[in-house]
């Protein structure tokens, strides 16, 4: 076994934790940084999706030859003539049929991709997509989730996970809290919508994507087309944004469809209504949660139930129960899943899958827990404080949520807190406090890194890391130019191309520490090459390096990041409005490798998570499953109207599990910022709010003005 | 193509004017990401409600999807490219830059087009939703945070850099001011 903590013990000194502007700031705020459909190709085609508008049936007929005669059509692909795909391709190596496009006739959800029209521009195929007439034979379609439908399973994803007589216990304990949360399904809306160009061109099919990690992509899109994995290569330079939602998209594989069979240059660019249609969202959770404690608040059982759904052609599940796995001490904990499987599409991973909804349950049921036995909530926290995994049992990477308790509490002025609620009023608001504390996994995977030394001093590194906005790009040069020993202005970084070799990808808060690993290593390998001649050749030395055995030697540890949020809100029980007053996350996240980007990520998830508290909610007609809200005008995400100053911060915290120390920023501080709002909103108006969002309406039919 | 369906028209972008064919139902948005190479303004909704396709025209904000180019002739267009001074960025430019007011940088161009105008609005005496007292002789209120967060509001950013954006805004008003 690696034991890592006594040899990096130390942090070493440089540049990391020091702020540095994005290297790619420049291009961004003059409007040079290329995303991925504004890459021009020659002799580029455009491709305009046509989707199914039955939640159920059977294409019976694709009106194919009017389309065709239209000004400056090239082809309509559909499931007459797309090419064959391996059924056996998807992202977490098992076969996903999300991603069997144009397969068959079949129709499983309303919004399912049905034909591609390509034509000479995007005007023409979009007015020969809006012309295609396709016809369905409609069949019974199963549309609504709820926590006691019939058909509801336990899935093998997501088996019963417990510790301790859980029933036993909350029979025992003196206080308990049993309550239903609901939370919607919400939908990722990155700011770019999903673009690929596809061609082959040299006998290689070249993509420009919009992903969260292009060796990934490369890999599954080798598969998906029975290619040799080397023939393809994606690239992903500028991305905007993804949250989970950017892994192997449809237009990407309808662009491979297309350029195979058109021998063109095929861009697919979805609109902002495909965007909500195919690229997934989160499920809806309907959450049961019992904690039973003892009158001082000491946890003696926390039973965690989750209803939630998935499409009919592929098992995704949402866990809420994540959260409970390692937040909490108790002397028994049970978590159990049970799905449906509906006539919808398949739900996907969103900023903190399962930790961002069950976050709303667990804390907001330990807020009412406080309430119960009459401790404040902060200190309730601290009284149920594990000092090993609280299910597993092992032992914590490092872990400092009491540090981010007591300096956000400290911070935020929560020792003064009158906790009754609803006895402050400034004019027609009523004020509040709350808090939460959130949790997410933390961890490194295996990637591979290439760093090249040059005559001149110089350096490249080469990753096939992905910058979605975190700040990735900067942050890796700051480790290498503290491994190299070098300023920073002497590396260059190339990232994105499945071509530089296979990494991690941006997902799962663990792209910093996985990429940093392999680039730590690759600048050892290197230095010990150089070490051994005495001039560097024109074409450079280059060191590698690939963590899989390092990381597959790594102990089993307990590794996460933690947060607690503090808000205050402002609540108009005659209008319903909810504001945002002002807002605190304090996280233990391992080492902080660029605090200027650092603190921007961390805002943002709090940012996203008051959007969750207060605005989204993706809305489907119960009848024919079409989506009632599709849009950025329908789907409401925060703007800065909505927005307070966000302070976020952190607490020491050190991840003796990578060379780095890092830990996963991306996810942690969406993870209770819902909670905590709800429970400001109770603390201002007394009544609870156990669904999400919470609404105008929500207020208006809960609260007495 | 019957000739009824493409217009020539000329557009001016960033000063310069563009001579081209369009087809009819061409937005201004894409007659300069397509036909111009102007990429910097995006394409976030294509319905005018998320604010990333922003330009100035004739100085004044605009959601480049709603209009169709052949309505855009006559018009000044201001695109991102337009923004810096050659070399030297605006000084908006140069505080989303330093104060990290954007993360993946997709809505960044709309943004910065649209802190440009808020400033000259606000320094040209407009009242916002945000403003306690409209009247046309009140006295002017300072472009505070609650003033940007009300006239930015058109323009979405996802990944919530919404805090460093006012922040960026402000310090560019103010050193606008000094320069002025």
């Amino acid at each position: 076994m690696t034991d890592l903590t006594e040899s990096i013990s130390a942090p070493p000194v440089g540049v990391v934790g020091t702020s540095h502007v994005r290297l790619e700031g420049r291009e961004k705020v003059t409007g040079a940084a290329r995303y991925a459909a504004d890459v021009p190709f020659e002799g580029l085609a455009h491709g305009s999706l046509v989707l199914a508008t039955v939640a159920r049936g059977r294409i019976t007929s694709i009106g194919v030859d009017d389309v065709l005669a239209m000004p400056g059509v090239l082809g309509v692909i559909h499931h007459g003539n797309a090419p064959r795909l391996n059924p056996e391709a998807g992202l977490l190596g098992t076969g996903d049929a999300t991603l069997q496009l144009l397969q068959d006739d079949r129709v499983p959800h309303v919004g399912r991709p049905v034909a591609l029209v390509v034509a000479e521009t995007a005007e023409q195929a979009r007015a020969g997509a809006d012309a295609l007439v396709v016809t369905y034979e409609e069949e019974e379609a199963d549309l609504v989730f709820s926590a006691d439908h019939p058909g509801s399973y336990t899935p093998a994803a997501a088996p019963e996970k417990h510790k301790g007589d859980v029933d036993a216990e909350l029979a025992a304990a003196p206080v308990v809290v049993d309550q239903r949360y609901t939370t919607p399904q919400e939908h990722h809306s990155a700011m770019e919508p999903h673009a690929s160009m596809a061609r082959w061109a040299d006998g290689r099919l070249e993509v420009v994507d919009s992903n969260q990690g292009s060796f990934l992509v490369s890999y599954v899109l080798s598969v998906l087309f029975r290619l040799d994995p080397g023939v393809v290569r994606v690239r992903a330079e500028h991305v905007g944004g993804g949250f989970g939602s950017k892994g192997i998209g449809p237009q990407l594989i309808l662009a491979v469809m297309a350029t195979t069979e058109l021998k063109r240059p095929v861009r697919v660019a979805l609109t902002r209504r495909q965007v909500f249609a195919t690229t997934g969202m989160r499920a809806a959770t309907d959450q049961r949660v019992r904690l039973g404690a003892d009158s001082t608040g000491r946890l003696r059982a926390i039973d965690h139930d989750t209803a939630t759904h998935t499409s009919t052609i592929h098992e995704f599940v949402e866990f809420p129960g994540e959260v409970t796995n390692a937040l909490y001490a108790a002397d028994a904990i049970r978590i159990r899943t049970s799905l449906v499987k509906v006539n919808l599409p398949t739900p996907t991973w969103m900023r903190a899958p399962g930790c961002a909804p069950g976050s709303f349950a667990l804390e907001s049921a330990m807020d009412e827990l406080a309430e119960a036995v009459g401790v404040d909530p902060v200190e309730l926290r601290l009284r149920n404080e594990p000092e090993v995994g609280p299910i597993s049992g092992l032992p914590f990477t490092s872990r400092n949520l009491v540090g981010c308790l007591t300096e956000g509490a400290r911070r935020f002025g929560w020792a003064d807190r009158d906790p009754r609620p609803g006895v402050r009023r400034e004019g027609r608001w009523l004020l509040g406090t709350g808090m939460a504390a959130g949790i997410y996994g933390a961890g490194s995977l295996p990637s591979t890194a290439a760093i090249t030394a040059h005559p001149d001093g110089t350096f490249t590194v080469g990753i096939g890391a992905a910058d979605i906005g975190t700040g990735a790009r900067t942050a890796l040069v700051l480790v290498a130019a503290d491994a190299l020993e070098v300023p920073t202005s002497a590396i260059r970084i190339d990232i994105a191309d499945s071509d530089l070799g296979q990494a991690w990808f941006a997902g799962g808060s663990r792209g910093t520490s996985s990429w940093t690993w392999a680039i730590t290593a690759a600048a050892t390998d290197l230095r010990e090459k150089l070490a051994d001649i005495a001039h560097i050749p024109a074409d450079g030395i280059t060191g590698r390096a690939d963590t899989a055995p390092l990381i597959g030697a790594l102990e089993q540890r307990e590794n996460h990041a933690h947060g607690a949020q503090f808000a205050e809100v402002a609540v108009d029980p005659s209008s319903g409005e909810v504001r945002v007053r002002r807002m605190l996350g304090i996280f233990a996240a391992g080492r902080i490798i660029n605090p200027l980007t650092t603190r921007s990520q961390l805002i943002g998830g709090m940012t996203m998570g008051i959007s969750m508290a207060l605005h989204e909610e993706g809305l489907r007609d119960a009848q024919f499953g079409g989506q009632v809200n599709g849009d950025l005008a329908g789907y409401h995400v925060s703007a800065h109207a909505d927005i307070p100053a966000i302070e976020a911060d952190w607490v020491p915290d050190y991840d003796p599990s990578n060379p780095s120390g890092v830990k996963g920023v991306g996810e942690v501080a969406i993870v209770g910022t819902a909670a905590a709002v709800a429970n400001a909103v109770w603390h201002a108006t007394g009544t609870r709010q156990r669904s999400l969002p919470i609404s105008l309406e929500r207020i208006l039919t809960t609260t007495n003005a | 193509m019957p000739p009824t369906t493409r217009s020539d028209i000329s557009l001016r972008v960033n000063g310069e004017t563009h001579v081209l064919t369009v087809d009819n139902r061409t937005t201004l948005l894409d007659a300069l990401r397509e036909n111009l190479g102007l990429t910097g303004t995006k394409k976030g909704c294509d319905h005018g409600q998320c604010g990333a396709c922003t330009v100035l025209a004739d100085g004044r904000r605009a959601v480049s999807c709603l209009q169709l180019a052949v309505a855009a002739e006559g018009s000044d267009i201001t695109t991102i490219e337009g923004i810096a001074d050659g070399e030297d960025l605006h000084p908006v430019q140069e505080a989303f830059l330093e104060l990290d007011g954007y993360q993946c940088g997709y809505c960044t161009p709309g943004q910065i087009c649209s802190a440009v105008a808020v400033i000259k609005e606000h320094a040209a005496g407009w009242p916002s939703a945000a403003t306690a007292d409209v009247r046309p002789d009140a006295e002017p209120v300072p472009l505070d945070a609650a003033e940007i967060r009300e006239r930015m509001s058109g323009n979405l950013c996802r990944c919530g850099a919404y805090t460093a954006i006012v922040r960026a805004v402000a310090r560019a008003s103010d050193e606008t001011k000094v320069t002025a």
